[in-house]
This record gives structure tokens, sequence and C-alpha cells, in this order.
């Protein structure tokens, strides 16, 4: 039982997070030993940064206004990424769990306890007893080799990742649609655009350096649609604001199609050529009128028509969507209905025209992409599809019936922990007693676990239930390269080296696979031996990386997929001259009627709770919440929500508030403003425990990609005090550190 | 002291501002600033919308805030670059937090001492751009030349003010409407908003500074029925 032996309290004094207000060697540092091109770890955007580093350790930050995605411009946790090093609540050697908390261990006792635990799970209880999570924060090469360790070492099929919470939705519905899943545009496209929609995507916290080339396209004249049950900083300047209600935009697309349709802007000679099963689709969104429309999704019918107006007839359009559309149990219904409105007018695959989804985490887009998914193998490949299972086999050198087979998804996985079923986990870089939705089942399924081992630099909220923590390493301490939102492959540069008794993560998965008996197929020398190999594995994949080198990348800025040969420039833009990637080369329409999110609201719970980000914290904050300016700048989650709603609860500005919905509750002060729907409230995901915006949200899964209903459940929403005499929480505290 | 079109210049543009405290946070990390950030950033009206605005020094011909200083500790350089209160001369009176007509200085209490943007001297000096405006995501903040400004956006730069009878002249660029040559505030314009009457003596009972007015956005306030009170030249 790996209950926690000591509060919350003792943890937070040992282990943080303690916010770090002043980098390595105070701020009189003087000149840096040197200055290091790589990137921030924080968004699927990669922002190249230079880092300062002296005495092997990261100081500040120098601007790299060469790196042609971003140029010099950061968000604030890209300029406060440093403060992560040579922090004071970093893991500098192994912990093992005690009957009060954790003692440090050396390597050796805490391999041999890890090793042993495995194999005592996995003779008890069979190979997929045992379990592995990893996560989209990661480089190519530890994705890879996630994967590869899950299937030759543990013998598991039980491995997923936390990209499994991120956008797995919208990857699925682009393989359906597309036959591939990345970004069709590079964002250099999104200025060029005149018509851009944005759909659920708070770009301007979320992707905050993606606001340039949004803004500079409506210099030059585009028209930005923002659909969003809140207005965000991007919304505030939109030429449209479609404000849906949660769990309704498939129905909207619809409806917007319905209109374009009507009016004659689809492109039939495109959707001839090449597209399939267009009929379904406009037989199905004739019920769609604008005001059946409205009804459902609480958008005016005249904001649908004047939607349909904008972007039917467009010269050139971008749609862009993220977590918004994709959070829900019909993620892949969603986010097909709005690729919809891209096929049916044909712009796609050109200059200035075209789609993507924008990526959350910092590799959210490699890290789905080589084999750390339960059904998925290198380059793309599908793990239930005999002759890619053939290929890995044999590339890896092990007979293919030794290969597993498909296993569970994430949160499937910790749903299996709790049934008792799952009963061993290594997690490396996933916290998801934060980020996995109804947290007090997270909770209680870790607790069930035999053994539960986690690789990580800090000790998260979940790390605290392990029963030994392997000290990992920080992006910074490691090389290796990540794919961007708009896949683009860059190189990341190791500025210094693991503190103290710590590790490189692959050196971990390394000699942990050696202790297993595997060490043949884990003989690497360095990263770019891992990533060589992840190329050539690629090979003839889907997603092909074969005729990547590091040296190519770095000269290149980055190289996009797919790069089949040496010589092969990469393909900033997919489906030029409308060739998709299914075998006939058409692209697929798909007709989805709307049906309602997995819980509506009803008397007792009778608003909608959606959750989401702030611009200074990222995802579970196991970073985030360590960096001083970073947890000033929004210290605690609020709940936004409307003064008319306010009004009628008795809220004020401040004011204490509770709010429960069928799996728990949480206290926090509310924030009274105009700019969400009067039938919604919003709560930031990024603090534990009482905090923890997912004490309250759904667990239920989108039934083809298993993304959980992050974005809509219900709840009620009560005051429990008055605001404080002095705010307990501002947004904007005056800037002293 | 009129810059060419090529030379580069500061930009601001709070219409594009996404509040995300970027220029605030990397403000204190330029190489003298030493963790303490010179600007700051704050929502116009939370209540009302996520409009934010960046409130940098504007750099003024004829600085009232030095016209204010019984000390005579704020200087300009040749470049007329406004600095922040000279540590041996300023007493800390906090005139110029209350004369200056944008919002921009700050008393540090705990140093006693008045502190303010000062174009990133450190950095412009050695031909680098200042380090909020290199950062900031959004181009609310633009530091480069007039040509650039004037080709890709739709807003004009204006760098002429009009408060009351004060006309006020800066070195930093406005972005604004492309009609308006001139921006005329009326301080009471921008008080209204939380539905109570505006009340004098506040301001003295919180010492939080002047209330900030370097946001033309806020002019689509729907309460705000005009563009100025009349009541100035610019009529």
């Amino acid at each position: 039982m790996a209950t926690l032996t000591q509060p919350d309290e003792k943890y937070i004094e040992l282990y943080g997070p303690t916010p770090n207000f002043t980098p390595a060697g105070g701020w009189k540092i003087g000149d840096p030993d040197k200055l290091v091109k790589t990137h921030c770890c924080f968004c699927g955007v990669q922002c190249g940064i230079q880092l300062k580093v002296k005495d092997n350790k990261v100081v500040g930050f120098e601007p790299w206004e060469e790196f042609p995605v971003n140029q010099g411009k950061l968000c604030p946790k890209g300029v406060m990424r440093y403060m992560q090093n040579d922090h004071p609540d970093r893991l500098i050697a192994p912990l093992v769990r005690t009957k009060d908390g954790f003692q440090t261990a050396g390597w050796h006792e805490v391999m041999r306890k890890t090793v042993k635990a495995i194999q005592d799970v996995q003779k008890k209880h069979g190979k997929d007893a045992f379990a592995f999570l990893g996560g989209a924060s990661m480089t190519n090469e530890k994705a890879y080799l996630n994967g590869k360790f899950a299937r030759i070492a543990l013998q598991t099929a039980n491995i997923d990742y936390n990209g499994r919470l991120c956008m797995v939705s919208a990857g699925a519905a682009n393989r359906m649609a597309f036959g591939v899943d990345r970004a069709a545009n590079p964002w250099s496209d999104i200025p060029l655009a005149k018509v851009i929609i944005l759909a659920g995507t708070n770009l301007a916290e979320c992707f905050p350096i993606l606001t340039d080339y949004i803004w500079r396209a409506r210099d030059a004249g585009a028209k930005i649609i923002v659909i969003d049950p809140r207005i965000t900083p991007i919304g505030r300047t939109a030429d449209l604001y479609l404000p849906v209600r949660p769990g309704r935009d498939s129905a909207l697309a619809n409806g917007i199609l319905h209109v374009m349709i009507e009016r004659g802007w689809t492109d039939e000679k495109f959707i001839a050529e090449h597209t399939h099963d267009f009929d379904q689709v406009r037989e199905l969104v004739k019920k769609y009128t604008p005001e059946y429309t409205e009804k459902i999704t609480g958008v005016p019918a005249k904001s649908i028509v004047a939607a349909a107006e904008l972007w039917g007839p467009a010269e050139s359009s971008i749609l862009l969507h993220a977590r918004g559309i994709e959070h829900h149990t019909k993620g892949t219904e969603n986010v097909l209905t709005y690729i919809n409105l891209v096929l049916a007018t044909g712009r796609i695959g050109k200059v200035g025209s075209g789609y993507g989804t924008i990526t959350g985490q910092g590799n959210g887009q490699g890290g789905r992409e080589h084999g750390q998914r339960n059904n998925q193998l290198p380059g793309g490949r599908d793990i239930n599809k005999p002759e890619h299972r053939e290929f890995i086999a044999k590339f890896w050198g092990i007979p293919e019936p030794e290969l597993p087979k498909q296993g569970l998804t994430a949160c499937e996985i910790i749903d299996a922990i709790e049934r008792g079923e799952i009963k061993g986990l290594l997690s490396i870089s996933f916290n998801p007693l934060v980020s996995i939705p109804d947290s007090e089942r997270t909770r209680k399924a870790l607790e069930k676990l035999e053994f539960f081992a986690c690789i990580d630099p800090f000790l998260s909220e979940t790390a605290r239930y392990a029963d030994v923590v392997l000290a990992g390493s920080l992006q910074e301490e490691d090389e290796g390269t990540v794919t961007t939102g708009e896949g683009r492959c860059v190189r990341l540069r190791n500025s210094v080296t693991p503190p103290g008794n710590a590790r490189v993560d692959w050196k971990i998965i390394c000699e942990l696979a050696d202790r297993l008996g595997k060490g043949k197929f884990f003989n690497y020398k360095n990263a770019g031996e891992i990533f060589t190999e992840l190329t050539q594995a690629s090979k003839g994949g889907a997603i092909d990386y074969s005729g990547m080198t590091y040296e190519k990348i770095e000269n290149n800025m980055g190289v996009f997929w797919p790069c089949p040969s040496p010589d092969h420039p990469g393909t900033p833009r997919l489906f030029e001259g409308g060739k998709f990637h299914h075998a006939d080369g058409r692209a697929k329409f798909h007709a989805y009627e709307y049906r309602p999110p997995a819980e509506d609201v009803d008397a007792d719970y009778p608003l909608f709770y959606t959750t989401g980000r702030v611009v200074s914290q990222y995802l579970s904050g196991t970073q985030t919440r360590r960096i001083g300016a970073l947890v000033k700048q929004y210290p605690e989650p609020l709940c936004e929500i409307h003064p008319l709603l306010a009004a009628k609860l008795g809220i004020k500005d401040r004011d204490i508030v509770k709010v429960t919905s069928r799996r728990g509750e949480i206290i926090v002060p509310a924030q009274v403003v105009k700019t969400i729907r009067p039938d919604t409230v919003f709560i930031p995901y990024h603090w534990p425990g009482k905090k923890a915006a997912n004490l309250l949200t759904n667990r239920a899964l989108d039934p083809i990609s298993k993304i959980p209903e992050f974005k809509v459940c219900s709840c009620r929403v009560e005051k429990v005090a008055d605001a404080p005499a002095k705010p307990t929480a501002q947004p904007f505290p005056q800037q002293i550190r | 002291m009129i810059a060419t079109a090529t030379e580069n210049e500061f930009f601001l543009d709070p219409s594009r501002c996404i509040g995300c405290q970027a220029c605030v946070q990397a403000c204190g990390e330029c190489g003298t600033h030493r963790g303490v950030s010179m600007i700051h950033l704050e929502y116009v009206h939370r209540p009302t919308g996520v409009q934010t605005a960046p409130v940098v020094c504007m750099h003024c011909e004829d600085p009232t805030c030095a016209k204010v200083c019984p000390a005579d500790a704020i200087k300009q350089d040749d470049n007329g670059v406004v600095l922040s209160a000279a540590k041996s001369r300023c007493v800390a009176c906090s005139n110029c937090v209350l004369a200056c007509p944008f919002g921009v200085p700050k008393m540090k209490a705990e140093i006693d001492l008045m502190m303010k943007c000062d174009m990133c001297y450190d950095r412009t000096s050695v031909g680098k751009k200042p380090m909020c405006a290199t950062v900031c995501p959004s181009g609310a903040l633009y530091y480069g030349p007039r040509d650039y400004i004037e080709k890709h956006r739709r807003e004009a730069a204006v760098n002429e003010f009009q408060f009351g009878r004060q006309t006020v002249r800066t070195k930093v660029n406005m972005m604004t409407s492309p009609e308006l040559t001139a921006l005329p505030f009326d301080v009471l314009d921008f008080l209204p908003w939380e539905d109570k009457d505006f009340d004098p003596f506040a301001l003295a009972r919180v010492r939080d500074g002047a209330p900030d007015a370097a946001n033309s956005a806020v002019w689509d306030e729907p309460a705000l029925s005009q563009r100025c009170s009349g009541n100035c030249t610019c009529h």
C-alpha cells in the first residue's frame, strides 16, 4: 500500500514546490562562460532561446533573435524558464520510500530494488500487470526509448503517455481525415491567410508567440473568428466572436457548413477530385439551420451566418484549434466536423491556406510519433498491423510474437490500477494526480500500487506516492530533438550536466533495461545514437525522419517531417496539390451528428464547468510552480464567473466560493468577469490537492481516442465566505522580486 | 532629435497587448536590473474585459517628472532618455509618481528610490533592442525602424498627447487609429468604470500611482461615449 506517510506540508518543506526568485550564483554573477542556443521547454512552439551558463549552472538567458519561429520573442514562462535550474527542490540523488517519508539512496540500491519489484510483479501477476507511463515534454529520443523499453525490457502491452490528456483526439481525427497526424501548414502560412478560425484555443495564453502570427495576418487585412466560451486575450480583438456553449462544438461546425452549402461556398471540383464521403455530410448538415444550431450551441443564428459569410468565400484561410474542441468525449468528432469546413472549401495544402491543431506540450508532436503510445510503434506505425509489427520486430532484432500487443491508454491504466489489475508502475515526466480528471480516484489508484517508481528531476505530487524515485534530468541537462507544433524537428543542446548524483533520463532507462537482461538492445553511447536509430526505425513509416541528422537539423534551424532521404529538404507544407496520405491519395469527410457531453447540466448541477490554462503556468505545474516570478503572476486558481450569474448567487468579486461536481469540490476565490458565458464557470488546472481543478472534472473518455472530457461537466457554485479584507490573489501583483 | 525612418524607435501598441507579462519579467532580467522590473502592466478593467496595458516610460521631450522634482534628481541623457532618479539626490517624495501624465514611475519604498524604465540603456547603447521589446510575443512593444511600422501596421504612430492644456511630446510612439494625429486624454474619461463617483482622495489613501492612461483601446468601452471631453486644445 503506497499511502503517504507524511502530511503534505512535510513533503512541501523538503521537496517543494519552493518558489525560486534568484538565479544560480545570485544577480551579480558577471559574464557567463557560454551562451547555449537551445529551446524553451514549455509548450509546442519551442521558442529558440540562448541559455547563459556559468560554472555548469544556467544563470540567465539571452533572446535568440536568429531563430526564425520566434525571433527572440518569449512568453513569461520562457523568460523565467532558466530559474528551474539550480533549484533548491532539485532531486540530486535517488530516493527510496521509508516509513517516514523518503531517504536518499545509491543508484545500485534503487536499481536493484526497482528491477526486483518489476520481476516480482510480473512473475506473480503477468507481464502486463506492470505499466509504463511516459510524457510529451521529453525529447523524441526518449519517446522512442520509452516505447522500446516497455516492449522489449518490460515486455508489457501497457505503455502510454500524458499526450493522451492533450490532443490525441485531434491526432485520431487527422489520421482519419488526412491519413497523417501533423499540422498541415508551417506557421509561416498564418500571416498569409485572409480568414482565420481559432476554435477552442486560448492562443495568446497557451502559445503566446503565435499571437504575432495571427496579428500579422490581421495587419494584412485578415478577419479573425474566435470560438470559445470565454473572451480570451486573442478573442478580445476578434472580428467575430462565437461564444459557444461548452460541449456543443460539433453542432456549431455543422451549422456553419450548412450555410456554406446553402450559399454555394463549397469547392465542388476539389471535393470530387480529392475527397470521399461529402454526400453524407451534405445530407447530415441539412437540418443544422442557423436557428437549429443556435438552440444547441447558444451562439446567435446571425453569428453563425456571419461566420459562414467570412469563411465560405475567403480567398485564403487557416483553421486552427486546440484543447477547447479536443477535450471531449466526442473530441475526435468535433475535430472531424471542423476539418469538414476546411475540406469543403478545398483551401488546404496551399500557401496561406490550410489547417492545424496547435499542440500543447513541449514535444506534443514528437512525443506522439515514435512509439510511446499504447497502439503505436516507431515511425507512426500501427501495433495492430502485421506488416508494421514485422518491420519493427525485425529492426529491433526480436521475434514478432514477443512484441506485445495493443495495451491500455493512460486513463485506462489508472482505471486498471484502481481495479487492481495493474500492480506496478514506472512513470517518467507525468503527474497524473494533478493532470488526470477525477483526482480523488487517481489518488486511490496510486495507493493501490504494489510498486511505483518515478523518474523525475523534481518530486511531483504524484511522485510522493512512489516507492523509488530515480533522480532524472531537466531539459537543459540532456540533448536531443523535439518536434514542434508545426512539425519542425529542432535540436536541443545540453547546457549543463545533471547536478549531484542525478542522471540523464535515457541512461537511467538503459541501465534498467540492462539489469532486466536486455542490455544488448539498449547499448547507446549518447543521445545521438538513439536519434540515428529512431530515424532508421521511422524509414518508410507514415512519420519518416530517415533523412534527418543532428547536423542537418541545426544547419536548417529545424527540419519538417516527412524527410525520407538525406537529400530531402523536409516538408513544411503537407497535402500540396490535394494529395493526402490515405492509400488512394484522397481525404475523407466524416458526418457526425451532434451528441451531448457525457455529463450535461441538470437541476442538481445546473452550471457548466470548464478548465484550462493561464499564461504563467505549464501543465501540472511540476516545473512552473517552483519559479517564483511565475507563481507571483497568478498565485492560485480563481473561479471565473459572469456578474449576471454572480449576482443571482450573491457572489461578489474575490468572495470565496465552493464549486461542486458529482466527483468533488474545490474552494477558491471568485473572479467576477464579463468575459465568460453566464452559464459556465472556469478554473485553471495547474494546482494540486485541494486546489486541483481536476477534483471536479469527468473521466469519461472519447471512444475513439480515449481523451477525457476536461472541457465540460456540470457543477454548482455557492458562496462560502466574504472576500478577505485584502484580496488573497491578484493576477498581476506589483512586480518587485 | 527626430529619428529618421530607418533609425530604431520604440512603438507601443496596447491594443496588441495580451497581458502575458513577458515584458515585465524580462525587464528584471536585463543585465543591470538584477531581478527588479522597471515597467509594469495592468488590466484596464478586468471585470469588463481582458484588455491590458504595458506601461513603459514614454520618455517625454520635456519630462513633467523632472520638472516637479524638488531635488533635481531626474535627468535626461543626450539621446533624450529620461533616467531613473539619481540615488544620491532622490528624496523619495513621490512628486514624480503623482505628476507623470502616463502613470509610469513607481516608488520603490523599500529602497526609497524612484525607479523607472531607462529604455534599456545597457542594451540599446550596444545596438541591441530593449529587453521588453525583444521578447514581447504580440508586438505590443516594438523597437525598430519607423519604415517597418508604416509598411506593416494599420495603426498610426503618434507621439503627441494632450492632457488638458498641457501638450506632451514623447520619444516613445503610441499606435493609434490612423485618423488621429494627437491623442487627447482627459483623465476623467477613465474614471467612471466602477459605477461610482470619482474620489479625488483615493490616490492619497492608496498611494498606488496615478491611473494608467496608456491605452487607446479603452475608447471602445461603451460607457465612454466620447473620444474627448471637449475641454482640451485638440478641439
